[in-house]
């Protein structure tokens, strides 16, 4: 049989980034097929090249059989693609039928699409378990509601092809399951569904066929039912060389930071961290691994004073700083934090290297008294710090923006540490950071360890955590799925990175 | 992603400004064109009726002071990321904090002081009620921006309408003396300034007339503590980084509600300044309307000045000019009505502030050709 | 009080409620499809200006309708490129057109015209006169009852089109494919985008019929309410239009009884100089000011609450 989608020798290049290498995909008709991978794999990017998001640098498409270009989403959709994004594309103030009528309207008055549209979702309904109120507003409606009226929206458009992009990302499990149930009776009607995720239990439990993506290549397809939770996971990520980091035994002491049942619910009220609880030690580092996008972020605001926790406590130094909510008094205390966005949080790009090194500390009495900021201090602390840390080209006068990544990560290291704090909280330290600088940013980081300094540690790099930390937290939908120690081996963190707890799979 | 690299800063806040000003001067002149007269004539007029005397020089002097005070005030906002259109209602209420004490005060102090000392009491009080007035008259749209999340852009345009009626009302019905036919206070004998053409008078200097006073060294002075502030000050540091990029202002542990707050009091206190310099410097009485536009005018010099202090002096100065040169146009030819200006400032804030990055990617693959 | 001043205040609120009203519809289009328009004022502020100009030039009126609004959807062009095309400042550029209009309209006016900014007076062939049905006088003529009907027949047919456009406004909004994808763009672009909808060309559609609407506000106000143009006539009723356009909270029905308020205390305005009420003297101002403290207040969150369409002022790109 042909099959639905061919992709041959797709490749995307985003500036330096290598997002799709040579990727080639063929996806069977009434079949749900799976893509796995870690962030930044190039699921998302394929797909959106399918969707006609963006334009392939290279490569051909085949759908049922025919070579296709497809250079818009509006191409896409007459050739039978629809596409079920992870952020969705609704209105909110609008119902779901105008949703679902939405570029489908069929003629200038949108009265006889509205009724067609209400006649075919009953039909939808009945065919798919996809019932919602056709007169309910979108935005009004829950999340797994919203996502049934964005599959609603595909098929009023005729889609065969259905992708979903990481769909159970924002979904209760039970929601989730129903979403499994209707993508199965999908499949069955003659639907083809194509599942964008990095959950492992979903993959066993729907799909047809799995691929798995790794840093922009296909590494492997597989037929689910011949393949095992335990290959999929080391397929994902890959039997990689340890990043050699000398790094002697830790040396734990008091603890510094103490998390209880922390939780922090979005303003819709999803908890996006879910009763975390552990303990970060001086002469540390612990390090929490995990996918993103599972609640590492909103833990490290939290505990840094920038969002209010919902329940839980946090005590930092034996002090409770639940209610604190303020990240200047939490600094001064010495609490230091490297921001897991430099670009949007570590540095203000418009400022001067200088500017941006004291960004946080810019009321230190040493930077100039009472009111005043003294440049000439504010420059030569700066100028310190780059020589210490090696910072290229060392010019506290250069605009931030200008430094790469490294070097920026570096200029807020120094920063950082350079407040001799009693608890560093470093988030995604290496991301976008050439070679050089990974390795110096690492041996700062076990340092400061050994001198006795607590250390928690977030990054979506699982070799940076296990070859740096003493202790690791995967985290997964907001709670710690469990605790490894530094010589866990890969395919167990895999494992609980992707929802599985061993006694389960 | 496209971004080849950024233009060097000499272009960035010198040339990039100055095409501006070419591309708006150069429209400005189809339309003279239109009208029928000759542009390069036009352009000769107006540069000769502001440089081509001690006159001229005067007036533009005298505009720029209020163009300086009004762009100032557009800048702090700016660099707090926040718009403030409002300037204009901002120096209009301030003139309550100019007149008052000269009006309510001035006598009393004068009856029990020597007027060396009375005097410049009253001005100085003066001075303050212009600030606070205007600063007030500012922090209500940033503590409504900040605490109750109305946008500035239209709280301030509602504000000036606002402090247009109430203006209007006050003048008329508490500040206008009784059977006095022109809307407007008695005059304020007991504390002003005296103009430069008056203070030459008494060292007996001979200057032309002109309304130029010693609060253009204030407008000067204004500059400079804008800059100091800005660049200087814990707090300057504070405002640009919540405009800059509030995330990372957050994560300082800056809080963005209260440097609006700040900032739009900032903002207003400049603005009204212009009150100051009207009522004490020049018309020596409260009267309608005599902020006349500068507030606008002070989105124009802002933008062309980068929102950076000395780009503002000499946008304000450019002004002054374009200010003084259109009147003498206007007189020159007939034709040609004093609005010109207005056609300018309405072009040069288009493409500095809305077309700002129409160019650029043309200059930046012009300049990185030329670097190859 | 006269009964005869109260249905004259009644005739004065609608004359003064239909530049706002097509202004505020103006918005509407323009800011439910997202493009923020501070430069209504410079719109209307042209379409008078052309529309004296042209009617005084070929002795018609409906000349100057025309060319009203072909200046004023220039203006909005140029709006449209400086805010969609170079993904510009929409404040900053309404600003812009706002000074723009006063300047070239005062300063072209006073270079063809030579009367300070002034257009030459137009008789009453070169205007929007009220319609003259048959009958009317002697309907006028009849007590009360043509008082009454006086205060809704004597108007021009520009004031029936303004009044006719808002349930054409409503209706176009709610119930056709245009209306349903502006107000999506107006929304969720990006929404608009993945349905295979061009987000640029709608809203460059709202642009225009944005500056049309202006442009026959302002020859409502040069050619129907006065007979010429004068420097500066709009006089803020783009601003006030703006105004009622948010506490109307961005609706087309909702918008007509914000203007028709929003007219009527202009109106009382006008009429009501130095008139006292329970004993006090209520300023003028007092009037003129109100709309713009009610929606302060009302922006404040202190009565209910407005709510602009989400991506309004956002210039549209596809990444996220």
């Amino acid at each position: 049989m042909t099959p639905a989608i061919e992709l041959i020798n797709i490749d995307k290049r985003f500036g330096a980034v290598h997002a799709n290498n040579n990727v080639s995909l063929s996806i069977a008709k009434s079949s749900i097929h799976g893509i796995i991978g870690e962030n930044g794999a190039g699921k998302s990017t394929l797909m959106s090249i399918l969707f006609g998001f963006y334009a392939a640098d290279k490569g051909e498409i085949n759908v049922d059989g025919k070579p296709v270009k497809i250079k818009t989403s509006t191409d896409a959709i007459a050739l039978g693609i629809g596409m079920v994004h992870q952020h969705f594309m609704l209105v909110d103030p609008f119902t779901v039928l105008e949703n679902v009528i939405l570029g489908a309207e069929g003629g200038a008055l949108i009265g006889p699409a509205l009724a067609k549209a209400r006649a075919e979702l009953k039909r939808l309904a009945d065919e798919y378990e996809l019932d919602v109120d056709p007169d309910a507003i979108v935005g009004e409606l829950p999340v797994g509601l919203q996502q049934r009226v964005e599959i609603l929206k595909a098929l009023y458009k005729g889609a065969d092809v259905l992708i979903l992009d990481e769909p159970t990302g924002v979904l209760t499990p039970d929601e989730a399951d129903h979403l499994f149930r209707i993508l199965q009776q999908l499949r069955d009607q003659g639907k083809t569904v194509v599942l964008i995720t990095h959950k492992l239990r979903e993959i066993m439990a729907v799909t047809d066929h799995v691929s798995v993506m790794r840093r922009g290549e296909m590494v492997a397809t597989k037929k689910t039912a011949e393949t095992s939770v335990e290959e999929l996971a080391e397929l994902m990520v890959g039997r990689r060389v340890l990043l050699h980091v000398d790094k002697g035994k830790a040396n734990p002491g008091d603890v510094v930071l103490d998390v209880k049942n922390l939780v922090w619910r979005d303003r819709k009220g999803t908890p996006r961290v879910d009763g975390v609880s552990f303990q970060v030690r001086k002469g540390e580092i612990v390090g929490i691994a995990g996918v993103s996008g599972n609640g590492q972020s909103e833990l490290l605001d939290v505990i840094t004073g920038i969002a209010k926790a919902t329940s839980g406590t946090v005590m930092f130094e034996g002090d409770d700083i639940t209610a604190l909510h303020d990240p200047a008094i939490l600094r001064q205390r010495g609490m230091a934090h490297v921001p897991e966005d430099r670009q949007h949080r570590g540095l203000i790009t418009s400022f001067s290297a200088a500017e941006s090194a004291i960004l946080g500390w810019q009321n230190d009495p040493k930077l100039g008294r009472s009111y005043h900021l003294n440049r000439n201090a504010v420059i030569e602390q700066c100028r310190k710090q780059m020589e210490e840390f090696d910072v290229r080209p060392a010019d506290p006068l250069l605009k931030s923006a200008k430094f790469s990544g490294g070097n920026q990560q570096k200029l807020i290291l120094a920063r950082e540490i350079g407040s001799n704090p009693d608890l560093l909280i470093v988030g995604q330290p290496t991301r976008g950071v050439d070679i050089g600088a990974i390795e110096f940013i690492h041996k700062r980081l076990i340092q400061l360890r050994d001198m006795g300094k607590a250390i928690l540690l977030v990054s979506v790099e699982l070799d940076e955590i296990r070859s740096l930390s003493d202790r690791i937290l995967v985290m997964f939908s907001g709670r710690v799925m469990g605790e490894l120690d530094s010589s866990a081996d890969e395919r167990e963190c895999g494992l609980l990175m992707a929802g599985v707890v061993k006694d389960a799979a | 992603m496209s971004q080849r690299g950024e233009l060097p800063t000499w272009v960035d806040i010198g040339l990039i400004p100055l095409i501006n000003l070419a591309i708006a001067l150069f429209i400005s002149g189809l339309v003279v064109v239109i009208i029928g007269e000759n542009p390069f004539r036009a352009l000769w007029i107006m540069l000769e009726g502001a440089l081509g005397s001690v006159k001229g020089w005067s007036y533009m002097f005298y505009y720029a002071t209020n163009f300086i005070f009004t762009g100032l005030c557009v800048a702090v906002a700016f660099h707090a990321g926040l718009f403030n259109i409002g300037g204009d209602g901002q120096a209009y209420v301030a003139g309550l904090g100019a007149a008052t004490p000269g009006l309510l005060l001035g006598g009393a102090l004068a009856a029990v002081l020597p007027a060396g000392i009375s005097q410049p009491i009253t001005i100085l009080i003066a001075l303050l009620g212009s600030i606070v007035m205007g600063a007030a008259y500012g922090w209500v749209p940033g503590y409504l921006q900040a605490k109750r999340g109305s946008h500035i852009v239209i709280t301030t345009i509602m504000f000036n309408f606002i402090a247009s009626s109430l203006m209007v009302y006050l003048i008329n019905n508490v500040f206008r003396p009784v059977g006095k036919m022109a809307v407007e206070s008695r005059s304020i004998d007991d504390a002003y300034i005296l103009n430069f053409r008056e203070l030459g008078r008494l060292v007996g200097v001979k200057l032309p007339s002109s309304p130029l006073n010693p609060v253009v060294l204030l407008a000067f002075l204004a500059a400079f503590l804008v800059w100091y502030l800005l660049w200087r000050t814990k707090l300057g540091y504070e405002i640009r980084a919540v405009g800059a990029n509030t995330d990372a202002a957050i994560y300082a542990g800056i809080k963005p509600q209260r440097i609006i707050m700040i900032a739009m009091a900032i903002s207003g206190g400049l603005a009204g300044l212009v009150a100051f310099n009207e009522i004490i410097g020049v018309q020596h009485r409260l009267l309608l309307d005599f902020v006349g536009g500068a507030g606008f005018v002070g989105i124009a010099v802002a933008l062309m000045g980068r929102s950076h202090p000395l780009g503002i002096v000499f946008a304000a100065l450019l002004f002054g000019l374009l200010y003084q040169g259109g009147t003498e146009l206007s007189f020159a030819i007939q034709t040609i009505s004093r609005d010109m200006i207005v056609v300018i400032q309405g072009l040069v804030i288009l493409f500095m502030g809305a077309l700002e990055d129409a160019f650029r990617p043309w200059l930046s693959a012009l300049f990185f050709k030329v670097e190859d | 009080m006269d009964l005869s001043i109260f249905f004259e205040i009644l005739s004065s609120t609608i004359r003064m409620s239909v530049p706002l009203i097509l202004a505020c519809l103006a918005g509407l289009w323009s800011e439910r499809s997202g493009i923020v328009d501070i430069g209504l004022e410079g719109k209307i502020l042209t379409g008078a200006f052309a529309a004296a100009s042209a009617s005084f030039y070929f002795q018609s009126a409906w000349a100057g309708l025309f060319f009203a609004v072909i200046i004023s959807v220039c203006m909005a062009l140029v709006h449209g490129y400086a805010s969609i095309t170079q993904r510009g400042n929409q404040v900053v550029s309404g600003v812009a057109i706002n000074m723009l209009a006063l300047g070239l309209t005062s300063v072209i006016g006073n270079s063809w015209f030579k009367q300070g900014g002034r257009t030459p007076a137009l008789g009453d062939t070169t205007r929007f006169m009220p319609i003259n049905f048959p009958g009317r006088e002697s309907l006028f003529n009849l007590p009360v009852v043509g008082a009454i009907s006086k205060i809704f027949l004597d108007h021009s047919v520009l004031t029936y089109l303004a009044f006719a456009m808002v349930p054409l406004s409503a209706w176009a909004l709610a119930k056709t494919r245009f209306g349903l994808r502006l107000r999506a763009v107006g929304e969720n672009p990006h929404a608009v985008d993945t349905a295979g909808i061009s987000v640029a060309k709608l809203r460059y559609q709202a642009v225009i019929i944005a500056g049309i609407l202006c442009g026959v506000a302002g020859a409502y106000l040069s050619t129907s309410l006065s007979a010429s143009f004068v420097r500066d006539m709009s006089a803020g009723r783009g601003y006030m239009a703006l105004t009622a356009l948010i506490f109307a909270n961005w609706r087309a029905w909702p918008a007509l009884y914000a203007c028709l308020l929003f007219g009527f205390l202009q109106a009382i305005a006008n009429f009501l100089q130095g008139v006292k009420l329970f004993g006090f003297e209520i300023p003028v101002q007092f009037f003129n000011a109100l709309p713009y403290v009610m929606t302060v207040i009302l922006l404040a969150g202190f009565i209910g609450k407005s709510i602009p369409p989400r991506a309004s002022g956002v210039p549209y790109t596809k990444d996220r």
